[in-house]
């Protein structure tokens, strides 16, 4: 009873336990910021050559096994589920329910992770990835082997964003268990949600410019 | 001096309280003298420690940065090559300008002098995450190293723009590593923008709304929303730089229908703000230094701070100006030369404002003020030859070739460092606590527009007259200019080695400031120097707008005897 009366920790640089959240929140949206123009060269590079080279693109996307792609929009589109109602539980002071809902966004992460995996082993044995094994047998290839550059790139940045946050799902699990965000102290499962939202968001844009462009 | 150092060994308060009352005395209890010893820097928050920090450091890029372009100055002095072969003539003029730009002036003053005065300025304890400031100078510092590696293990010769396909596919250089190293300073750059623009919205003492901030926040704050806005491009344009060499990825690649260009358009929609990068932070200091030495409020205040935010944001819309030679459609040529002959709007306000705020004023012709009005009419010149580069016809005339080099140093040295010296001539009492030698301050300020005029602008001549810029070896009748150019070169060079010298004899032997000495509004002064460790001891309020100078009442403010 003592304990839930504790005052949130507040930084010597700031005024109260509002201006710091306030702070932290602006912080991180503008970050969000830096990171949509840093994935944004990459979207601008697909356009410039879905543009130029239309009909490949779409040739070339039908090689992507939508089912497994359409998957893991669904295991993201959960995971950002979870995550929200983490915000909720951490809100509400609800420590062991926070620190599972922590676990379970990492775990879909994990499930995330490992489906892309799988397609990308199977990117490799059907020569699918650029380079000396490339193998290409419809017209022209060049272009066939520019849209699964591109392609690696985008879900390999995606993948690393994602990498990061299984890493802070699992940190602040942790924190979670030793109750670190009671009392008031939520605000870093708050912005660390906003970053996973995001990783979530920018997934739902590459599913269908990769995966649907070759589909009607 | 003794006496004037308060001897009491009480509280920190107590401390502070006396100095305040006697201005002139040096505040014992300080942001330096609170903590000692190696650690207390290397794991400081103290936004002011890491300002000092970054000044350590960028100091170190400049020096080596400076040493490249002697080099390059040195060699030529000859029409034919003396000193250094090709191969490293293009690698001197790369690592000249990947470490000036990236390493030393767009850290410059928002690292330095925005890091140490933006907090004081707007009455705040801290910036609004100061871990992450620290995370920021450690970031700096591993891209500082990365570079540097690169540059010990024989160069990169791509120069500063790093332009596909040459750096992706020809050269032979350590074109990775040099872009890991950009691209890893990229970051602190970003947090360093983010924190800025955080600090700004979210920690401005009571009273303080957004027209009563001082310009020099202002500017920061344009700048920062440049860094946080365009860094991440140039991160990404060097991510994929490096996998394509490394890979073989063909995103800019015509052997897989990539397109090089796409390269220069990536890179411009970056480069180009960060241009903004290099000189918005200097403006801002520069309406400090006009309005405190013209003892008059800023003319026309809300449209200095606008003009900043008007910069950055047109910024964004310029970048094709450096490619109306890379097989850009004329239409689009066109567009971006309108775009461009717009940035000279707010520029322009600028430029009139600060010298509508000289006139009538009572003006002090200190050391900072030196370099303010040198800055003044070197920004003009770098300016105005800016539109004759924003035209298309003239652009392919003078494309490459000398005029730009001297237009951007014009810009970004006679610009940017002019303001940075004299923001830190200024804040240097702040920072110290002690007055830097005023008769040595004018005389170098002096020598340095002499030998920056002397430096740069034959070089102009020389462009227009047809010589292409990195070339070392030339035809014999452009020896006079370039040897104009190195002799102007070695007397900038004393006009940077003398700060150095009295700044480093000022930090213990100077005299001691006081809490004010310039008497200059603004809530950095109204705290002892050097400040306490949280800057202020109680939240300051402010009740009206900045710059409340009177010409009239301060006449009596007598620099000489400073």
């Amino acid at each position: 009873m003592e304990a839930a009366n504790l005052p949130p920790l507040v930084g010597q640089q700031f005024d109260d336990i509002e201006q710091q959240r306030e702070a932290a929140k602006l912080g991180m949206w503008i970050f969000l910021a830096t990171e949509v123009l840093f994935f944004g060269g990459l979207f601008l590079g697909y356009t410039i050559y879905r543009f130029t080279y239309g009909q490949i693109f779409v040739h070339t996307s039908r090689k992507l096994d939508v089912l497994l792609g359409g998957t893991n929009t669904a295991v993201l589109l959960i995971s950002s589920l979870l995550m929200a109602f983490a915000v909720r539980a951490a809100k509400l002071d609800q420590r062991r329910m926070l620190t599972w809902l922590l676990i379970g966004t990492a775990l879909l992460g994990c499930v995330f992770m490992s489906i892309k995996g799988v397609e990308y082993h199977k990117d490799y044995v059907d020569h699918l990835v650029p380079g000396r094994h490339f193998e290409w047998h419809g017209a022209d290839p060049h272009s066939a082997e520019l849209f699964f550059w591109i392609y690696f790139a985008m879900t390999g940045l995606h993948a690393i964003h994602v990498t990061v946050g299984i890493g802070i799902m699992l940190v602040l699990a942790l924190l979670a268990w030793l109750g670190k965000f009671s009392h008031g102290n939520h605000n870093t499962v708050e912005i660390a949600g906003l970053y996973w939202h995001f990783v979530d968001i920018v997934w739902v844009f590459l599913f269908p410019l990769l995966y649907l462009v070759g589909h009607r | 001096m003794n006496g004037t150092i308060s001897d009491s060994e009480s509280s920190m308060k107590s401390a502070t309280e006396l100095v305040v009352e006697r201005p002139g005395e040096f505040a014992r209890l300080n942001y330096l003298s609170v903590h000692h010893g190696v650690r207390s820097w290397l794991l400081t928050k103290d936004h002011k420690r890491i300002g000092l920090l970054y000044l350590f450091t960028i100091l170190i890029f400049f020096l080596i940065a400076s040493v490249a372009a002697a080099l390059m100055r040195i060699e030529l002095v000859t029409p034919q090559p003396k000193l250094v072969t090709s191969e490293t003539y293009n690698k001197l003029f790369t690592i000249h300008g990947v470490l000036m730009v990236w390493f030393f002036l767009i850290p410059s003053i928002p690292t330095v002098l925005g890091n140490f005065i933006l907090p004081m300025m707007i009455g705040a304890r801290d910036v609004a995450f100061p871990k992450l400031n620290l995370l920021s100078w450690y970031i700096f510092v591993a891209g500082g190293a990365l570079a540097l590696w690169s540059l010990l293990h024989g160069g990169v010769d791509t120069g500063w723009t790093f332009y596909t396909p040459y750096s992706t596919t020809y050269a032979n250089t350590h074109v990775i590593s040099m872009a890991a190293g950009v691209f890893v300073a990229g970051f602190s750059t970003i947090i360093t923008g983010m924190n800025f623009m955080v600090t700004t919205h979210k920690m401005r003492a009571p009273g303080l709304t957004w027209f009563r901030l001082p310009l020099f926040v202002w500017s920061l704050y344009a700048t920062s929303l440049i860094m946080v806005l365009a860094t991440p491009v140039l991160a990404i344009t060097l991510a994929l730089i490096s996998v394509e060499r490394f890979w073989g990825v063909g995103i800019f690649d015509p052997k897989l229908g990539g397109d090089p260009v796409l390269f220069q358009h990536l890179f411009w929609f970056y480069s180009h703000p960060a241009v903004y990068i290099m000189i918005l932070p200097g403006m801002g200091v520069i309406s400090e230094l006009i309005t405190c030495f013209s003892r008059k409020p800023i003319y026309g205040y809300a449209w200095v701070g606008s003009a900043s935010m008007a910069i950055a944001v047109l910024g964004f819309l310029v970048w094709g100006h450096h490619m109306f030679v890379s097989s850009q459609s004329v239409y689009a040529g066109m567009v971006f030369s309108i775009l461009s002959f717009l940035v000279a709007v707010p520029s322009g306000i600028k430029v009139f404002n600060w010298t509508a705020t000289l006139r009538k004023g009572s003006i002090h012709f200190a050391t900072p003020m030196l370099y303010a009005l040198g800055f003044i009419g070197l920004f003009t010149i770098g300016g105005l030859t800016g539109l004759f580069l924003a035209a298309l016809a003239v652009d392919v005339h003078v494309h490459d070739t000398y005029f730009v080099i001297a237009h951007f140093h014009y810009i970004m040295v006679g610009g940017m460092v002019m303001a940075f010296m004299g923001g830190l001539h200024y804040w240097w009492p702040k920072i110290s606590g002690r007055l830097y030698p005023e008769l040595a301050g004018k005389l170098a300020a002096m020598i340095t527009f002499i030998g920056f005029n002397l430096t740069f602008f034959p070089q102009f001549i020389l462009g227009y007259l047809g010589q292409p810029r990195r070339y070392h070896v030339y035809p014999p009748e452009f020896q006079i200019y370039h040897v104009l150019s190195t002799a102007g070169a070695s007397i900038l060079g004393v006009g940077y080695l003398m700060p150095l010298i009295y700044f480093i004899w000022a930090w213990k032997h100077g005299r001691v400031a006081g809490p004010n000495p310039w008497r200059a509004t603004g809530l950095e002064w109204q705290t002892p120097s050097p400040p306490p460790e949280h800057n202020f001891e109680q939240t300051p309020v402010v009740r009206g707008p900045p710059y409340s100078y009177s010409a009239e009442k301060d006449v009596d403010l007598d620099v000489a005897s400073i």
